[in-house]
C-alpha cells in the first residue's frame, strides 16, 4: 500500500458514518451475511476483504433532494460502514455478494480444510 | 430579646450548617436513589425493561413533547425535508416488498405499515448477530394543512421509499409585483 492510498485510507476512517443493522447466520458450509443498506446502489457498495478483514462500505444516493431543505433527520449520514474480522477458516477469496432492495447479501464459503468431516472410529 | 453581636455572629455561623444538613440529605437521599436502582435492577428478570425504562425517564427528560402517536423512532428511519412546492419523505426501509407497502393519508395524517419478513435461516444453522428489524411495522406522519393529497406519489427504490407529496398552489409563496 502506497502512501497517498494509505492517506486517503485514513481520510476514509475519519469519515463519520452509520453502522448497518446486519444478521449473521453459520451453517456448515459457511456464513451468510445480511446486511441493511438502504438507498445503496450497487455502483456506490465497496466490498474490500484484506488480510482476514471484511470492509463494508456503501454511499446513500437518495434522488433528486438537491435544494431541499431538512425538516427532520433520522439518517443524518449518507453512508454506512462496518468492519468484520473474519476467522481463519473462512475463504476470503471466494465471497459472494449479492445487493437487493438495499439488502446485502453475502455468502463467506468455509475453506475446504475446514468444513465439518465425519471421523470413522473403527473398533479392532 | 437582642442577641450580642458575638453570639449573633455565632447563629449566624450556625445558620450555614442548615444547608450542609439540607445537602448531607440530598447526598442521602440521592443515595438511596442509588440504592433503590441498584436493588430493583439486582432482581430484575428483564434488563431490556430497565433499559427501556432508562430510555423513557431520559426521553421524558429531553424531548419536551413527544408526539402523542408515538415514540418517533424505530423501524424504517424517517427523513423528511422541504421545497417550497413540495414535502419530500424518505423511509429507509430495505429488503420489502413494495406491494406490501401500506401507504395511507388520512385526515392529513401519514400512516407507513407494512410487514418484515423474517430471514429464512436454513436446518441447523447459528445466528451469531440478529439486529436487522422484522415483523410489522407502523410509522405516523402529521403532515402540514396545505398539502395537495391527490398529487401524492411514492418509489420504492433500492430499499428507499420516497413519498413526493406536493404542496397546493394556492398555498405556495408568491411574489407581488407592485404596480
Amino acid at each position: 500500500m502506497n502512501e497517498s492510498s494509505q492517506v486517503r485510507a485514513a481520510a476514509r476512517e475519519r469519515e463519520a458514518a452509520l453502522v448497518p443493522a446486519v444478521d449473521v447466520v453459520e451453517d456448515a458450509e459457511g456464513i451468510t451475511l445480511y446486511a441493511d443498506l438502504p438507498g445503496v446502489p450497487r455502483e456506490r457498495l465497496n466490498l474490500t476483504v484484506e488480510s482476514g478483514t471484511l470492509t463494508i462500505e456503501g454511499e446513500v444516493v437518495l434522488e433528486g433532494i438537491e435544494g431541499l431543505t431538512p425538516v427532520h433527520r433520522e439518517i443524518e449520514v449518507p453512508r454506512f460502514r462496518r468492519v468484520f474480522s473474519l476467522s481463519q477458516e473462512l475463504d476470503g477469496e471466494h465471497v459472494a455478494a449479492d445487493l437487493q432492495q438495499g439488502v446485502l447479501r453475502l455468502r463467506i464459503p468455509k475453506a475446504a480444510h475446514a468444513l465439518p468431516r465425519r471421523v470413522e472410529v473403527r473398533v479392532s | 430579646m437582642e442577641a450580642p453581636v458575638g453570639e449573633y455572629k455565632f447563629l449566624n455561623r450556625n445558620a450555614g450548617i442548615p444547608s450542609l444538613e439540607a445537602s448531607a440529605q440530598a447526598r442521602q437521599s440521592c443515595q438511596l436513589e442509588v440504592a433503590r436502582i441498584m436493588y430493583r435492577s439486582a432482581f430484575s428478570r428483564d434488563v431490556f425493561a430497565e433499559l427501556d425504562r432508562l430510555q423513557r425517564g431520559l426521553q421524558q427528560a429531553f424531548e419536551l413533547s413527544p408526539s402523542i402517536r408515538g415514540r418517533g423512532r424505530g423501524f424504517p428511519a424517517i427523513n423528511l425535508s422541504s421545497t417550497p412546492t413540495s414535502l419530500e419523505i424518505h423511509v429507509f426501509a430495505p429488503g420489502l416488498d413494495p406491494a406490501s407497502l401500506e401507504v395511507q393519508l388520512d385526515k392529513g395524517v401519514l400512516t407507513l405499515a407494512g410487514n418484515r419478513p423474517a430471514a429464512l435461516a436454513p436446518d441447523k444453522a447459528t445466528v451469531h448477530i440478529g439486529e436487522r428489524f422484522e415483523g410489522p411495522f407502523r410509522r405516523v406522519l402529521n403532515l402540514p394543512d396545505d398539502i395537495d393529497a391527490a398529487g401524492i406519489s411514492a418509489h420504492y427504490r433500492d430499499g428507499v421509499l420516497h413519498v413526493h407529496v406536493p404542496r397546493r398552489a394556492a398555498a405556495q409563496s408568491r411574489r407581488i409585483t407592485v404596480q
